[in-house]
């Protein structure tokens, strides 16, 4: 059973219609406050989409429940066909390697190098031991994020935009089929944030990834949305593209577009 | 986000055991299962144990030095001077040492563990380690526990051996004692049976630092008030633990060997 669904995660066709991420009803409270009411959302492959909405609306929490961090109280959240709720340890294992996890701060491993903190899903993840491809793999991811130089530098001798970049590139050293964003340009400043924003797009357009980017970066969603999704109290209230939403008449998305020509 | 639920105290402290007896049985689930981490565990030792030394034989050096200055003046009313050596070897071996040097490890090592581990939960790094597929259980908590159950024995017998040194120069402050004739007493007066227990139990010392250290470390709360919180409980919870098994191991020995 285990290795049926193993297979079913790794072998899946490949086509732009497919949809890698679909959820249904999710919910999801926290003693008495519930957090997701009602989320409801399907990903296709290479699709990239944004996810606006005020601090603690739960943005982060269904981002959380799509790799397993927490799991969901009530409905179906399905990641390339498999439920992750009744997934197992194991079958959850396989699946976080195809799920690329930007965090907010980078979260690179402070007591490593940059080089360090790629070698690591190399080595304990994908198990290689050819130090030379394990070094390929490394300058090259850096190289796509423009951080090469900093290969040796510790991360509290990075910037935030570099350690961004550098915890972007841990991300796609696997080379994920899912990239979730966890405010990707928060607390960087407009020029930097702008350059993760193209990164970010960069990614897709070379690796072919699907994306969920949570932000409340209005230009980093305009740059790099497929499609914008607005989340209120628990539930999307509003769904299409940048262009779309921003000639909404509804006064919840308005306040979002307010300050964009 | 997550709204805080209010929990009887009771239910907190049953809740509390049972997540430690389940951290307990992962930890050993994982030294068995899965590649062992032999350069983080090799680092560990190395940060736990040789970076542990100076501190843990400055305090080692300086009990030695007060026991006998504390005991001369008792020792010598009785007419039992002669007894000094004998006196600090059997208590600083069987119960001293040990303990003070668990308790100086839990000091630096549970804080440590307990700080380093809670401020990679503040900054989300268990959670990456964790969505990224590898297992922060085997290369975090599995490396520090067992380098601090292999270190702190060993620290204990560097300790116990710079606190008889330590006594032997205090001796001779106010005594005159060679060398030889000091250690010969000292050697003379111990049996295995005060060494190997106080070894054994300074296993379980070893093992209390670094569990509590790394248990206080992961189930910290989100927030950089917490990692102080971590570290603090850490020790406190550590140095709690080391008298409990103090006291229940010198029953048993009392039983197994002094009856």
């Amino acid at each position: 059973m285990e290795r049926t669904k193993e297979v079913d995660i790794q072998d899946k066709p490949k086509s732009r219609e497919e949809v890698v991420i679909s959820i249904k009803g999710l919910k999801k409270s926290f003693g008495e406050k519930d957090v997701l009411r009602n989320i409801n959302l399907q990903l296709k492959r290479s699709e990239n989409i944004v996810v606006l909405g005020r601090s603690g609306t739960g943005k982060s929490v269904t981002i959380q429940c799509i790799v397993g961090l927490l799991r969901q109280d009530a409905g179906s959240l399905k990641v390339f066909g498999n439920e992750v709720s009744e997934m197992s340890d194991k079958e959850l294992k396989q699946l976080r390697i195809k799920i690329g996890f930007l965090f907010q701060s980078g979260a690179l491993y402070d007591s490593m190098t940059v080089r360090e903190n790629l070698e690591f899903p190399l080595t304990r993840i994908l198990k290689l031991t050819d130090q030379a491809e394990i070094d390929k793999r490394v300058e090259e991811s850096l190289e796509s994020v423009g951080l090469l130089d900093a290969i040796d530098k510790m991360p509290s001798d990075l910037s935030g935009g570099m350690r961004k970049r550098a915890g972007l590139a841990r991300t796609i050293i696997v080379n994920p089929e899912i990239i979730l964003y966890d405010e990707p340009t928060t607390g960087l400043d407009p020029i930097t944030s702008r350059e993760i924003s193209d990164l970010i797009l960069s990614i897709q357009k070379k690796y072919k990834t699907s994306s969920i980017i949570i932000t409340h970066d209005m230009e980093c969603a305009r740059l790099a949305s497929d499609r914008v999704l607005i989340m209120n109290e628990g539930e999307y209230i509003a769904e299409g593209s940048f262009e779309e939403l921003h000639k909404s008449n509804n006064k919840t998305v308005a306040a979002f577009f307010k300050d964009i020509a | 986000m997550a709204e805080q639920v209010v929990i009887p105290g009771w239910k907190k402290w049953f809740e509390n055991i049972g997540d430690q007896v389940w951290f307990f049985f992962k930890f050993f689930r994982n030294i068995f299962t899965g590649g062992f981490e032999w350069s983080e565990f090799v680092r560990q030792c190395y940060e736990i144990g040789y970076r542990s030394m100076m501190l843990v034989g400055i305090t080692s050096f300086i009990m030695g030095v007060v026991l006998i200055v504390q005991l001369r003046p008792t020792l010598v009313a009785f007419g039992a001077a002669s007894m000094l050596p004998r006196t600090l070897s059997v208590s600083f071996i069987r119960e001293i040492g040990p303990v003070i040097i668990a308790i100086i490890c839990a000091g630096k090592i549970a804080s440590s563990i307990g700080a380093e581990l809670g401020s990679m939960k503040v900054t989300e790094q268990l959670d990456a380690m964790e969505v990224s597929g590898a297992n922060p259980t085997q290369y975090l908590v599995v490396t520090r526990i067992l380098a601090a159950t292999f270190m702190v024995p060993l620290l204990s017998v560097i300790g116990d051996a710079i606190g008889l040194f330590g006594g032997f120069l205090a001796l001779n402050l106010r005594d005159s004692m060679s060398f030889q004739l000091y250690f010969t007493k000292v050697i003379g007066s111990l049996a295995f049976t005060d060494f190997i227990p106080a070894f054994i139990k300074t296993i379980f010392f070893g093992f209390a630092i670094g569990f509590v250290g790394c248990y206080k470390g992961f189930n910290s709360n989100k927030g950089t008030e917490s990692v102080g919180i971590a570290a603090n409980s850490a020790v406190v919870t550590a140095s709690l633990w080391i008298f409990v098994i103090d006291a229940i191991a010198v029953q048993v020995t009392s039983l197994l060997f002094y009856n």
